[in-house]
């Protein structure tokens, strides 16, 4: 999450105090990212030096600074939103690890080993349907907060419910040794760096 | 109070080679007011559990129990008695009747069991109202959409005085707000005292329930811990 864009879409609208901001941030986020006073204002100082926004006074630091965004930083917050995350790194997820190498460690049933990640994530899946229930009626922010977090988990247990079909099959039905083939065109991996 | 119980309930289909166990011993217990989802991948069993619980086929072994009294004792009116009084069916495709109005489809378990039609027209309308349907009773269920046809299977289903709902991937064909639209519902009725058993390969709608059961290869291998409150999920610093 960049603390530095959320401060600039919220200055968008006009001119804010440190305070201010800190508490429309922890709002518009479904309070789920909580974020102390600290952070706010060097995120705001680092904003003013690189030209994103300007403060209305001098000398004055104190919870009742307000700022403003300039036009670069409008350019900014405008380009970021446009700009996809990087979510084309290969996967290097510790549960994908757990059950890769789950398969190849004797005494270990993987299936065994799916159930209880599904298990725990299923709970989770619980916890913020409660949430959901309880509170996201009047708080849509706190909704779409959690409509993520229900998404991204269900797409775990897909996964896994993927991944134990087909460790089932190839059980059944053991793939055989590939015939000598046309050798396949090398594909050269994408080094992606991350910022 | 436990409305359903199911203890070391077993399914057999086929013979020989072609044997299939599709239960086998499985138990389980529903209070009322709660939600159990059954999860599992196709083949698991799942469906083959709710229409035994349902009374709607026979195990080969094992019991199941409804407000404390065994099927297995029960003749077939009895048992047709409790179908019709006792327990409310929710499908994937809805099943309404679409000769009959809203109000007509979810009247029919009461007109069905005796009651006049009349006093069967003024309990559905009561239901509809308590559900946010009162503006849909005069429709026919093609005028509907399709969140809207399975809320109205909902509503026919814990008309009466139903204690037990079971649904059959009540949310399948629907997208994801009908969905959860379809899931309050159930689980608003369970806030009534209503027991329920949601079976569901989606983890989602397996969410909204007190409990989930695992069904794997036809045995319930694994089921959540009561969830922990809100609170553990949104205590600063824990997310990142």
């Amino acid at each position: 999450m960049s603390i530095r864009h959320a401060l600039l879409a919220l200055l968008s609208e006009g001119p804010k105090y440190g305070l201010q901001l800190r508490e429309e941030f922890e709002a518009r986020t479904g309070e789920v990212w909580p974020l102390n006073v600290g952070q706010v204002y060097t995120t705001l100082q680092r904003l003013e030096r690189d030209g994103l926004v300007e403060s209305d006074g001098a000398g004055d630091d104190g919870p009742q600074k307000g700022f403003h965004i300039t036009a670069d930083g409008e350019a900014e917050l405008a380009g970021w939103l446009r700009t996809p995350p990087d979510l084309a790194s290969p996967p290097r997820d510790e549960l994908v690890m757990k059950v890769l190498v789950a398969v190849r460690v004797p005494g270990i049933d993987v299936h065994e080993v799916i159930q209880s990640h599904r298990r725990y994530l299923v709970e989770l899946m619980q916890q913020w349907t409660r949430i959901k229930e309880a509170e996201a009626d009047s708080d849509l922010s706190l909704a779409l907060v959690v409509d993520s977090e229900l998404f991204r988990l269900d797409a775990v247990v897909r996964w896994l419910d993927a991944a134990g079909g087909r460790l089932k099959r190839a059980a059944a039905d053991p793939p055989q040794p590939a015939p000598p083939a046309l050798p396949l065109p090398r594909v050269r991996r994408r080094t992606i760096t991350r910022r | 109070m436990t409305v359903l119980e199911l203890r070391g309930v077993s399914k057999t289909y086929g013979q020989g080679a072609a044997k299939v166990h599709a239960l086998a011993g499985v138990d389980l217990s529903v209070d009322a007011g709660s939600m159990v989802a059954v999860m599992g991948p196709s083949g698991s069993g799942k469906s083959t559990l709710l229409t035994i619980a349902g009374s709607l086929e026979e195990p080969d072994g094992g019991e199941v129990l409804i407000d404390g009294h065994p099927l297995s004792g029960m003749s077939r009116n009895a048992k047709a008695r409790l179908r019709r009084r006792t327990v409310g069916y929710v499908f994937q495709d809805f099943n309404l009747l679409p000769g009959l109005t809203v109000a007509e489809n979810v009247a029919l378990p009461l007109e069905l069991d005796g009651m006049s039609a009349r006093p069967a027209r003024t309990a559905a309308l009561g239901v509809l109202n308590e559900l946010g349907l009162e503006g849909r009773a005069a429709r026919f269920p093609d005028e509907l959409s399709g969140g809207e046809r399975q809320r109205v299977a909902i509503a026919r289903a814990v008309i009466g005085d139903r204690r037990l709902l079971l649904a059959d991937e009540p949310s399948g064909a629907l997208d994801s707000v009908n969905a959860e639209a379809v899931m309050r519902m159930i689980h608003n009725a369970c806030k009534r005292g209503v027991a329920a058993v949601v079976v569901t390969h989606d983890a989602q709608l397996a969410s909204w329930a007190d409990r989930v059961v695992f069904l794997r290869d036809g045995r319930a291998v694994d089921q959540t811990s009561p969830p922990a409150g809100p609170e553990s999920l949104l205590t600063p610093g824990q997310i990142q």
